[in-house]
């Protein structure tokens, strides 16, 4: 340190750069999701109108989520899978809390668009699951990618079953 | 110094604030390069353009509505019920495609005769920022009237961020306002779109104090430095200029009268459904040769890096750019590969509006290899070994041309 005021100088303009970034904090904080979104966080579903073999599609925070009821043979699909073949290599087991109920995110994990498969007529794509229109992504019956861009697995939300027939999600 | 104005009050006025000597200088008096042609045209065209859209989108924002429930209905009233309101949409509409042509152009003419080159390096610069925030307020804007292509961009768009490490999801997060795109994100669209523009309006100022600094490029490309290489700005270049705004309003007119949705996507004519993705997601034509880019790449951060990177890489443009001679008329081979460019960029654009599969993801792999190759092999190597043509001393002395004009 030369002297004195060089020490002044830069004692006083850390201080100034300092207290900006903490003044600029609220404006950048109050970009994120606001209370009455966040409070929407949490909602619950009914389960017990959705047959074996079929799926819906609910709307939590915005997005899809789909809510598959898989067969015995879709849930023998996804556990034969060897790990090995997979993009984001994860077991079937630990995507599910009840192995007949599917619940993920309906939102592909390349670039956001909603992939198809949700309806009996759409197309599933080769690995029985879901296909994304958009850029090609290929989902099996456990949501996870299989073929295309998207880097990784259909996301889980977190849920929690409250009785036998019904989850809440959030 | 500042020329003394003879009406008294101006006088009076001018010497406490030099406003009517600063326009003087710029807009009458300053010196411009005799022998500019018409590709000189495109910066006051775009000038021209920025005032048409700000106008028209002032107009547009005392009817439009940003709210998930009324953006879509309150656009189609500007539609209907709104007086002239069709025409000053489609004017906006078709004025972003309007702007980003001429705007294109613009930096091509500035790629053929070297505009980019020593002392015009910070000028160049200022350009491709206001390319950048074209980009943004045109995306923004593009959201705004809230249909299937609006929602469905704008979800692509700002996924595109995920792709950062580590904190890319809250990033998207952040700028969303939420979990997904909605009101709020519909909000603060609106906000930046509305801002950006003036911010454009500063950056051109700051492009047009560069350039009265050093002075327009010319098609020789040489420096002028004799004074009778260059005339006044008024009357020869205002006028020119007015007869290429008369030439690009009839073509503007043509496109907003006969062509107003040609350049648009007709999916966008269905309010936004956040549950159902269209099936071919397409940007606007502008953005065409960059989207082609971002798929070329089958890793998603790359792809980001990649598409980025196609623009960012024109800020070190004049340094990769080894040749002394700026004008394309006197770099043969340079010229040639010039065209190769421009051709590759606009197939670019054609493969972008495509799905990405078979030939085309090939297409469009070669075409980003070659358009990254062009600035990082093609034109530092071909500064050091291409034989250019004896260039003129000045423009009234051309070695190629055997009678020259005494003057």
């Amino acid at each position: 340190m030369k002297n004195r005021r060089s020490f002044l100088k830069l004692t006083a303009s850390t201080m100034a750069a300092i207290g900006s970034a903490f003044a600029i904090w609220p404006f950048i904080d109050s970009m994120n999701p606001s209370a009455d979104v966040l409070a929407l966080g949490s909602k619950e579903f009914d389960l017990s109108n959705i047959k074996k073999g079929s799926s819906k599609t609910v709307k939590w925070r915005g997005k899809p989520v789909f809510i598959k009821h898989r067969t015995e043979q879709e849930i023998n699909e996804a556990r034969n899978v060897k790990l090995t073949k997979l993009k984001d290599p994860q077991k079937d087991e630990d995507r599910v809390i009840k192995p007949e109920w599917l619940i993920v995110v309906g939102v592909c994990t390349h670039l956001g668009c909603i992939p198809l498969g949700q309806k009996k007529s759409d197309i599933k794509g080769d690995f029985n699951g879901w296909f994304c229109p958009c850029h090609g992504s290929h989902y099996d019956s456990s949501g996870r990618v299989r073929k295309g861009p998207a880097p990784k697995n259909l996301q889980i939300p977190k849920y929690k079953f409250i009785d036998e027939n019904k989850i809440k999600v959030g | 110094m500042a020329k003394k104005f003879k009406n008294k009050t101006l006088a009076w006025l001018d010497y406490r604030l030099p406003i009517f000597s600063v326009l003087r200088e710029a807009l009458v008096d300053h010196p411009t390069p005799r022998n500019l042609n018409y590709w000189w045209n495109f910066g006051s065209l775009a000038g021209i353009t920025l005032v048409i859209m700000i106008v028209s989108g002032l107009i547009l924002s005392m009817h439009y509505v940003a709210h998930v429930d009324l953006a879509f209905d309150s656009v189609e009233h500007i539609m209907r019920d709104v007086n002239y309101g069709w025409l000053i949409r489609y004017i906006h509409s078709v004025g972003a495609s309007m702007f980003f042509l001429i705007v294109y152009i613009h930096i091509a003419r500035g790629l053929y005769y070297g505009s980019y080159k020593s002392p015009r390096e910070v000028l160049w610069w200022l350009g491709i920022i206001i390319f950048l925030l074209m980009f943004a307020t045109a995306f923004l804007g593009y959201t705004l009237p809230w249909g299937q292509m609006s929602f469905w961009g704008a979800t692509v768009i700002t996924n595109l961020f995920s792709a950062i490490p580590l904190v890319g999801d809250n990033i998207v997060t952040w700028l969303l306002g939420g979990f997904s795109i909605d009101n709020p994100t519909l909000n603060r669209f609106y906000s930046f779109h509305y801002l950006l523009p003036f911010i454009i309006v500063g950056v051109v100022f700051l492009h047009i104090i560069a350039l009265h600094k050093v002075g327009s490029n010319n098609p020789i490309g040489i420096d002028l430095t004799l004074k009778k290489e260059k005339i006044p700005f008024h009357p020869y270049y205002t006028i020119k200029d007015f007869f290429g705004f008369g030439v690009f309003f009839i073509i503007f007119g043509i496109f907003v009268f006969f062509l107003p949705n040609s350049l648009g996507h007709p999916n966008n004519y269905i309010p936004a459904d956040p549950l159902v993705t269209p099936e071919h997601i397409v940007p606007e034509w502008y953005f065409l040769p960059f989207y082609a880019i971002l798929r070329a790449i089958p890793f998603k951060l790359l792809g980001v890096l990649a598409m980025l990177g196609s623009i960012l890489i024109l800020f070190v443009l004049p340094w990769l750019d080894t040749s002394k001679v700026r004008s394309c008329r006197f770099r043969p081979i340079y010229k040639q590969f010039f065209w190769i460019f421009i051709f590759n960029f606009i197939v670019l654009g054609w493969v972008g509006s495509k799905v990405p599969e078979g030939h085309y993801l090939i297409i469009s792999r070669i075409c980003t290899t070659y358009y990254f190759t062009h600035f990082l092999i093609i034109l530092p190597i071909l500064g050091m070994f291409e034989k250019t043509l004896p260039v003129p001393l000045n423009i009234f002395k051309n070695p190629r041309v055997k009678k020259n004009i005494n003057k």
